[in-house]
């Protein structure tokens, strides 16, 4: 069975958020550059859906300039077996973007199940897991939280407000993973050393016209800190009359 | 032309966000032209007649045995057979959990850009902008679109209600001709009964390291409860397997923008400050007065949370007799 994993390279999550000189981007200065921490959860679904199966293959997909050489090889220290780069230069491009380029490279490799994390944590956009499904014309799960192959089918679970979803899919299918899927594991020594000889397949993206257009990145308006009402247990009293009086936020 | 709105049903009820998006698009409708068109997939009316007071002019209704529950592909080919109908600017949906799920999908299929979780959405200069967040509230990214019709799903709790709009909303039948699904929702198992989601809270309580052990949390849940509050987590106890996933607030987790929201024993990680800084009041309690949360804090108390909190849910209480 052929799992493929779409993968991204991201800030840390650590990042100091700085807007690049033209007011539309990230300044990359200083960044550390890291694979989605979403997506971690999706690497580690499928290597255990293939020790679980005892055979197949796993795939990593990314689509970014020369840097994300390094995110790639931290996905193939964790046990993926090959990648695949899809090189891209110049401004990001938007989701429907890059969900064309993955479709059009993932519909040659007929995959049984493609694999996203819920969301990439720099964008936040949560759409190129189902936009990719879509163009694809494969069933797909977001959010999924709990995971479970039965032959040619799974049955999955997604979080939503209040409750759980309990999905049964039929193969082949597109699923995003969100945190508590599993614990993703630490790459091993071998597994890193290996991963240097494992082959980075790289051709270019095929992203098609932008359908989204950026007018401006912006930082959100500064909070400012407000007042300490009080020490200890005693200032509780003072606490909910300011809370009740002043910011009538009960 | 018009506005078209994705109303969501659960249940067979209207969830309240889909007023949200009405009345966004009520609003929109004053600047792009109208009119304000819903579009819904349930086994039976939901009660959409009602949506005119929301500021819907018409709604069209998707029946089909299998709309029950939620049916990503099914309810696409609604939406999709909808924007055929209606021709519309732009198509509007929360961004609920089915939300976020439905209008990628929608837009993949229509083939025209998204800007999901919005929280600012205007006309400037003849065309839309949309504002939405991004790095977990670092920073807000603000987009507009190269094709037609413009798709945006709107952030719970940032948009008012459309209400009073005076509206009368006409139901008509809406007819789609959707594949079996291979994706089918075989229930839904519900979590603490009329336990409401952190992003559509109204006030939240949130506790951190600083409790010490996964039993402390029963204080921030008597806090919580005297508040008419939902529990929120810091990264680090979810990563502790103190809380689950789902109560875990700041990057990795969920970004929220309440009335009120309490922070007890968080230091205040630039992780967890982007998900919660766009509340709209914030209160600390921390033993450490240089904790860097008391910088973002509207209100905060030093001291310790195991001697603070319970007499502070002890004041609530109070209040709450006397109201």
């Amino acid at each position: 069975m052929l799992q493929v994993v779409c993968i991204k390279q991201v800030a840390d999550t650590e990042t100091r958020v700085k807007i690049a000189a033209d007011g539309k981007q990230l300044d990359p200065a200083g960044v550390t550059w890291i694979l989605n921490p979403y997506d971690e959860y999706a690497v580690e679904e499928a290597l255990r859906t293939r020790e679980k199966a005892g055979a197949g293959e796993v795939v990593a997909l990314i689509l970014g300039g020369p840097g994300v050489t390094t995110t790639v090889r931290n996905a193939l220290a964790m046990g993926v077996d090959r990648a695949i780069h899809l090189t891209h230069e110049g401004p990001a491009p938007d989701a429907l973007q890059i969900a064309r380029a993955l479709a059009t490279e993932l519909k040659g490799m007929a995959p049984q199940i493609v694999w996203f994390g819920r969301q990439a944590v720099d964008d936040d956009a949560a759409q190129v897991g189902p936009m990719t499904a879509e163009l694809l014309g494969f069933p797909c799960v977001t959010a999924v939280a709990k995971f479970e192959l039965n032959g040619e089918k799974a049955t999955v679970e997604r979080e939503i407000e209040g409750g759980r979803e309990v999905i049964e899919v039929d193969l082949p299918a597109a699923f995003a993973a969100d945190k508590g899927l599993n614990e993703p594991r630490y790459a091993s020594l071998k597994g890193i050393m290996a991963a240097k000889k494992k082959p980075i397949e790289a051709r270019p993206a095929a992203p098609g016209e932008p359908s989204l257009e950026i007018v401006a990145l912006e930082l959100p308006p500064a909070r400012s800190a407000g007042r300490i009402v009080g020490e200890g247990p005693s200032a509780a009293a003072e606490l909910v009359r300011v809370l009740r009086e002043e910011a009538k936020a009960i | 032309m018009s506005i078209l709105v994705w109303i969501e049903q659960r249940d067979g009820k209207i969830r309240s966000v889909s007023r949200e998006a009405l009345g966004v698009a009520a609003r929109l409708a004053g600047s792009l032209g109208g009119p304000v068109v819903g579009v819904c997939a349930a086994t039976a009316d939901p009660g959409l007649a009602a949506m005119g007071d929301a500021g819907a002019e018409r709604a069209l209704l998707a029946t089909q045995p299998g709309f029950e529950h939620y049916d990503a592909s099914g309810y696409a080919a609604v939406v999709v057979a909808a924007a055929e109908a209606v021709s519309p600017k732009a198509i509007l949906f929360p961004a609920s959990a089915m939300g976020k799920d439905l209008a990628p999908r929608v837009a993949a299929r229509l083939g025209v850009g998204l800007a999901s979780d919005c929280t600012a959405i205007d006309v400037e200069g003849g065309r839309l902008v949309a504002t939405r967040p991004v790095y977990a509230g670092k920073a807000n990214l603000k987009l507009s679109f190269t094709g037609s019709p413009a798709i945006a799903s709107l952030r719970p709790k940032v948009f008012p209600a459309g209400a009073g709009a005076g509206k009368t909303c006409t139901v008509e039948a809406l007819s789609v001709d959707a594949a079996p699904a291979r994706a089918r929702v075989l229930r839904v198992e519900s979590s603490a009964a009329g336990k409401i989601d952190l992003t559509e809270s109204e006030v939240i309580v949130s506790g951190g390291r600083g409790l010490k052990a996964p039993e402390h949390f029963k204080l921030i849940e008597d806090l919580a409860e005297a508040l008419g509050a939902t529990v929120g987590a810091s990264r680090a106890v979810v990563d502790a397997g103190w809380r689950p996933h789902s109560e875990q607030v700041g990057q990795t987790g969920k970004t929220v923008s309440p009335k009120l929201y309490v922070a007890v024993g968080i230091s205040g990680a630039i992780q967890h400050l982007a998900g919660m800084s766009s509340s709209r009041c914030i209160v600390a309690i921390n033993k450490d007065p240089d904790a860097p949360i008391f910088k973002v804090a509207d209100y905060g108390i030093v001291g310790d949370l195991f001697e603070v909190v319970p007499a502070l849910a002890e004041e609530v209480r109070k209040l709450n007799a006397t109201v």
